[in-house]
């Protein structure tokens, strides 16, 4: 599949390397290139062989130079709530890209953004569901 | 009626300042504290500190009651935000949003923002009106429809200069409104009135039939 990730973030430069290992075709988007260190941290994963690219995922031009019209999946991952929100809606309305993926933090704006239709993951909700389960068990 | 605005920037505080003295409610949210405080220091407790794009803030507010809500930060995606919120939570029936990158413009209009304000084209047109040799100038674009309203510039190598508007086949759907000429000798065009160099067209034509109508006009 080809799948682009704006957002070089930890978690971005950790699913990149994922999806790389297995044989995707992963172009990662970061408007910073110091970001770009994260895809070769040594450790656990493999090295990163797909294209990075410096430029800002709000901005058209440089999600079609990341190849977002071929793109099949798409994956918002910086740090803001709304850049994440507006480069997927971009993805999804402008780009038609079948399947876009975008991380909110907010867990109530990413409950008004499900109910629009944008796949959302808050991390703050399931990271707190995570720990009250630990104390559960 | 009662308009929140998003955003105490200096757009943020004129446009409620005007808003304030055509008698409406005006509230403003801002994050920044010291930003808060001054401009209620300025224009009464008209200041809430919060984040317009949350869901919380924009309920301790009241937005369920706002007849209008203006997004006009510094940030596209924060104005996005704000205004889907609005709309989307609280059925605001009005929003508006600034936009910097024009770019953004379909994709705002797509996902049911009202009405998107370009800063950066605004500017561009003020400027464009202001450069001598800008053959084409737009005024006014009628949303629903396609039509413009523009401003040709005739300038001195213009081949049609000296023709009169008869002589000339402008494209379906224009037609001249006036021609502006120095020394205030304006006038409504007829079909006898004769370009001269230097004049200014104002003319009503169509997105697609501009460039057909400039170059009909000043024949290069």
């Amino acid at each position: 599949m080809k799948v682009v990730i704006m957002g070089c973030s930890r978690v971005g430069a950790w699913l990149a390397r994922l999806l790389d290992a297995e044989g995707h075709q992963v172009t990662v988007l970061d408007n910073d290139s110091w970001s770009f260190r994260r895809l070769s941290f040594p450790g656990l994963l493999a090295d990163f062989k797909g294209t990075a690219l410096v430029g800002n995922g709000t901005d058209q031009e440089a999600l079609k130079r990341a190849g977002i019209e071929e793109a099949d999946v798409f994956f918002a991952l910086t740090q803001g709530d709304n850049r994440n929100v507006m480069a997927t809606q971009i993805a999804k309305h402008i780009f038609n890209v079948p399947r876009v993926i975008c991380r909110i933090y907010d867990p109530l704006r990413q409950e008004l953004y499900c109910t629009l239709g944008v796949e959302a993951i808050s991390p703050t909700a399931v990271f707190a569901q995570m720990l009250q389960k630990k104390l559960e068990s | 009626m009662y308009i929140i605005v998003v955003g105490g920037g200096r757009v943020g505080y004129y446009l409620t300042r005007a808003l304030l003295d055509e008698g409406h409610e005006v509230l403003i949210v801002e994050k920044e504290e010291s930003t808060c405080e001054g401009i209620n220091e300025e224009l009464g407790s008209i200041c809430f500190r919060g984040d317009g794009c949350e869901t919380a803030t924009l309920a301790e507010i009241g937005t369920e009651r706002a007849d209008m809500l203006i997004a006009v930060t510094g940030h596209d995606e924060d104005n996005l935000v704000a205004c889907q919120v609005g709309k989307h939570k609280f059925n605001v029936p009005r929003t508006i949003a600034r936009i910097r990158n024009p770019q953004n413009e379909t994709l705002f209009k797509k996902l049911g923002i009202d009405v998107t304000i370009s800063s950066t084209n605004v500017i561009l047109e003020h400027i464009e009106t202001e450069l001598p040799t800008h053959p084409l100038t737009h005024l006014l674009a009628i949303e629903e429809g396609g039509q413009e309203i523009v401003e040709i510039k005739i300038p001195p190598e213009a081949t049609t200069i000296g023709k009169s508007q008869r002589e000339l086949s402008l494209p379906r759907g224009s037609k001249l409104a006036l021609v502006i000429r120095e020394g205030g000798k304006n006038s409504v065009p007829t079909l006898s009135t004769t370009l001269r160099a230097g004049d200014r067209v104002i003319a009503v034509t169509t997105h697609d039939s501009e460039e057909e109508l400039r170059s009909t006009l000043r024949g290069v």
